[in-house]
């Protein structure tokens, strides 16, 4: 392994019964890199990025995070402190937000941090207060989420990720449940990020976002890794006739 | 003969007495019945057979037997096996316990239909399942129950009346004995049932507050 791998997947595969969602998958993210996970709906995707940490786990494979294997074989009581002993080191942002509506914003950004770092109350606020001037929301802090917009609730499930100081963030089609206009104040954070060199691994149907900020693109088509590089061999100049079919259909919206 | 309420203000400080320990029975059942409730359902969900199975066979037996039936066995049942408990306690205790059973069910169901998302949400910043569980779960699900669960709190008010056979003096006992004293039954029904409807709209109204300002974190 190369000393700058920083997120590792080796030889993934997971399979439902018959159903083989992911196949043989090798990815290896450097730190700081941006990548761009592409596809039809059910390609298996989404089901990588979950594979990450764990929330859908691998039938078989390893991934790795610096020299830590994420999906270690453990006794049970050891495999569940070991993941969420990991999970602190990557964040992950929903399609649908799922922010917690029982509590203000505020609440969303301290509670981890509060219950597994031991910040202190004082600590956590000002750490809620950092992270959510960064997603440009420093006045919604004490709002309750059913009264943000779409964006606001994804900027702060944003903000709520980064409160933790992840190594990686991963971003599972954020913004796939918003309207239109208001998918760039989400792009713009990510964007951000981007410029502040944080890893990035992200699940999306926006071609054009993924091509302006992405280092390296992946195309899986079911449940393949089909092709892969740098946005502008991948947009310009795909090599796999399934790449160039479905960029057709998704370029020429 | 008519009815003539003249005799009842000279009962009045009896029955403000018994409506009094009425309030405290049902404040203190009511209160055992909310954390009862939301411990069994957590059993009947996430426990081990070892816990869930006599758990299960409890809420059974509560719910498919009279409360009356309950509360003649915690007060004078138990003594034979050297539990004596205050009539008050005995009270309270199966009073709780039967309306924890019921609120038991509604946070159960409560539990299940919150979204999967929350616990991804949780789980993914690191909190084990317990955190998960006590920090967003649970808080969510309590509020959800918040309308069904008024309902019981307000059976469990009117129930209160049954704890009067095992000697709590509490209103409707305190009716009784100034109807022994004056033989005035419907007046002092009557003034008893009454009071129960002013508590009672007391307790709606303070379930209603609590609908509105939990309204805004759901």
């Amino acid at each position: 392994m190369s000393d700058q791998a920083f997120v590792t997947i080796k030889n993934a595969a997971k399979s439902y019964g018959q159903l083989e969602v992911l196949k043989d998958i090798n990815l290896t993210v450097q730190r700081g890199q941006i990548v761009a996970i592409i596809g039809p709906s059910g390609s298996g995707k989404s089901t990588l990025l979950r594979a990450i940490n764990e929330l859908d786990p691998l039938t078989s494979g390893e991934v790795w995070l610096e020299d830590v294997q994420i999906n270690r074989k453990l006794p049970h009581r050891q495999y569940e402190a070991h993941v969420n002993q990991v999970r602190q080191d990557i964040g992950m942002v929903f399609q649908h937000f799922n922010l917690f509506p029982h509590l203000t914003v505020r609440g969303n950004i301290t509670l981890a941090p509060r219950m597994l770092k031991g910040l202190t109350e004082a600590e956590a606020n000002k750490l809620a207060e950092e992270q959510l001037a960064k997603v440009g929301l420093s006045e919604k802090i004490d709002e309750y989420p059913s009264r943000l917009s779409g964006g606001q609730k994804q900027r702060v499930a944003i903000a709520r990720a980064l409160a933790m100081k992840p190594k990686v963030m991963l971003f599972d089609e954020a913004t796939s449940a918003l309207d239109p206009e208001l998918v760039e104040e989400v792009n713009l954070v990510m964007r951000q990020l981007a410029e502040e060199h944080m890893t990035m691994i992200i699940v999306t149907h926006e071609m054009d976002f993924a091509a302006s900020v992405c280092d390296r693109v992946l195309f899986m088509d079911k449940g393949v890794v089909v092709e892969e590089g740098p946005p502008s061999v991948i947009f310009q100049n795909p090599a796999n006739e399934r790449t160039r079919n479905f960029l057709r259909k998704h370029l020429s919206r | 003969m008519g009815l003539d309420f003249s005799v009842v203000p000279g009962y009045l400080g009896v029955l403000a007495m018994g409506a009094g320990w009425t309030m405290a029975i049902t404040i203190c059942a009511g209160v055992l019945s909310f954390f009862g409730g939301i411990v069994f359902a957590v059993i009947a969900l996430y426990g081990h057979w070892s816990v869930r199975l006599p758990v299960r066979a409890f809420a059974f037996l509560f719910m498919g037997t009279p409360l009356l039936l309950q509360l003649f066995l915690i007060y004078f049942g138990l003594i034979q096996i050297g539990i004596d408990l205050p009539a008050f306690v005995a009270g309270v205790i199966g009073l709780g316990l039967h309306f924890a059973v019921y609120n038991s069910e509604l946070i159960q169901a409560s539990i299940l239909a919150v979204d999967k998302g929350q616990y991804e949400g949780a789980r993914t910043l690191g909190l084990s399942r317990g955190q998960t569980l006590r920090r967003v779960v649970i808080p969510q699900a309590v509020r959800a129950v918040i309308p069904p669960m008024g309902n019981n709190m307000i059976a469990l008010l009117k129930d209160s009346a049954l704890v009067s056979v095992i000697g709590v003096m509490e209103l409707t006992l305190a009716a009784q004995q100034a109807i022994s004293r004056t033989y005035r039954p419907f007046e002092f029904y009557l003034a008893a049932a009454f009071c129960y409807y002013v508590v009672n709209l007391a307790l709606e109204a303070g379930l209603r507050h609590l609908e509105r300002r939990i309204a805004a974190s759901r």
